[in-house]
């Protein structure tokens, strides 16, 4: 069965929302998805082109009182 | 109360001592004991290893034996520590003793995994160990010329690394009379040259004045060492001369044997550093699955709220601090000039230009 991580990455600057979603794409299955919680406008820009290029999906993108909520799958 | 510290690296040697000064009364009337389990006798001051990849410091000068650098009241065991029964609150250690505690901090560190990827190991330098470091010096002492490629795995411990051996990289270079022979391209995961934004303009600018290419939103898939390129999960390729890497980090394995994190990191508070699911066990350093930055100037800021949550847990029986996501990255921009860019939870970095005596406050504090 499919699973669903949150990855915490509010107010953090480095290594940043985009390289701990990327580092943490290898800790999961595919069909797993990891939500990325961003205060950093960026991401929601940034992550999709990233996981387009690659080839993973992108689920869906909020924004909630300043935090993104970005949800990717593991495709491949 | 019984102190257990699991690791003898920058994170478990700081607490050590910061919790032992604190705790001295207690300590002195048997009220706290301190323990510290670690892998090894000797212990190794990693930032260095930079300067030995590049000549310009020997190993010997990376290490001290651990107990010199212990308060006299901490007890010291080189014995690492192959099962954490946190349930039970004990761990067992490769002599096979058992050892109880009542609060327990876990500093084990991290590891490059170059094995990971498909040809990196074998055709690649990189400065993360020792063996590493003096192949790399070895490396670029050989090197006639030819194409540079800087090649960046996540994650990675120290992120300034992949900046600073690139400049530095450069300057060597040209100090042997080869900067018209060597050329630079530089590749980075993300759609910018690092991951804090305004390192990453500075670098651009420092990279148009030494001619160095970019390529952004690489990610190392695969090394092919007989056709000399590498290829990216991205789909791109890129040919080399001399491939150098920052390889992607795992925590230690004894972590992940024990399924205290996958990848080896621990899943903690980000605040108070308590691993999820326990009250009295704490992780700090690299270790924590925390999304900042692997260095050790983390793991400094951290052992030293934690020494002071620790000790307040012997006094009060509560913790007082939170740790606020402070880290401090020097920034090597050459031979002699440097920056740093300080940051935590809620202040983003200002790194200002290099200059030579930020240099050499590094070089001082490396001593």
């Amino acid at each position: 069965m499919a699973e669903k991580k949150v990855i915490d990455a509010r107010g953090t600057f480095c290594p940043g929302p985009l390289m701990e979603l990327i580092s943490n794409m290898k800790l999961i299955n595919v069909g797993d998805e990891l939500e990325v919680l961003s205060t950093d406008k960026g991401s929601a820009s940034d992550v999709p082109e990233w996981v387009n290029k690659v080839g993973h999906q992108m689920v869906s993108t909020t924004e909630e009182n300043g935090v993104w909520h970005i949800v990717v799958r593991k495709a491949k | 109360m019984r102190i257990l510290i699991v690791g003898g690296g920058m994170g478990g040697t700081i607490l050590a001592n910061n919790l032992a000064r604190r705790l001295k009364s207690e300590l002195k009337a048997n009220k706290a004991r301190i323990t510290l389990l670690a892998a090894s006798e000797k212990h190794m001051y990693q930032p260095g290893l930079l300067y030995v990849a590049l000549g310009r410091m020997s190993p010997d000068e990376l290490y001290r034996d651990q107990a010199s650098l212990l308060e006299p009241e901490v007890e010291l065991h080189v014995d690492p520590v192959e099962e954490f029964l946190l349930a039970k609150n004990q761990v067992k250690t490769k002599s096979g003793k058992t050892y109880d505690y009542d609060l327990i901090a876990i500093a084990t560190g991290s590891r490059p995994v170059t094995e990971e990827i498909p040809g990196l190991a074998e055709n690649s330098i990189n400065v993360y160990t020792e063996e590493a470091a003096l192949k790399f010096f070895k490396t670029i002492s050989e090197f006639k010329g030819g194409r540079v490629v800087i090649a960046v795995g996540v994650p990675h411990k120290c992120p300034m690394i992949p900046p600073e051996v690139t400049f530095c990289l450069y300057d060597y270079f040209k100090d042997r009379g080869l900067a018209d022979k060597v050329s630079f391209h530089y590749t980075y995961p993300i759609g910018r040259l690092h991951s804090l934004e305004p390192v990453s303009k500075w670098m651009q600018g420092e990279f148009n004045q030494r001619g160095i290419t970019t390529e952004t939103l690489f990610n190392m898939k695969e090394v092919d060492g007989a056709k000399k390129v590498v290829r990216s999960e991205e789909g791109s390729e890129v040919k080399y001369d001399l491939l150098v890497a920052v390889p992607a980090h795992k925590g230690m394995a004894v972590v992940e044997k024990n399924n205290l994190g996958k990848g080896g990191w621990i899943p903690v508070d980000r605040l108070r550093l308590t691993i999820e699911g326990y009250q009295n066990a704490f992780a700090l350093g690299d270790t924590t699955n925390i999304p900042i930055s692997k260095a050790g100037s983390t793991a400094h800021f951290e052992a030293e709220v934690l020494a002071e949550n620790l000790a307040s847990l012997v006094k009060i029986g509560a913790p007082v601090r939170d740790y606020d996501g402070k880290v401090f990255c020097f920034i090597e921009a050459g031979k002699d000039r440097a920056t740093y860019a300080m940051f935590n939870y809620n202040n983003p970095p200002d790194p200002k230009p290099p200059t030579k005596s930020i240099h050499w406050f590094k070089m001082a504090y490396n001593q």
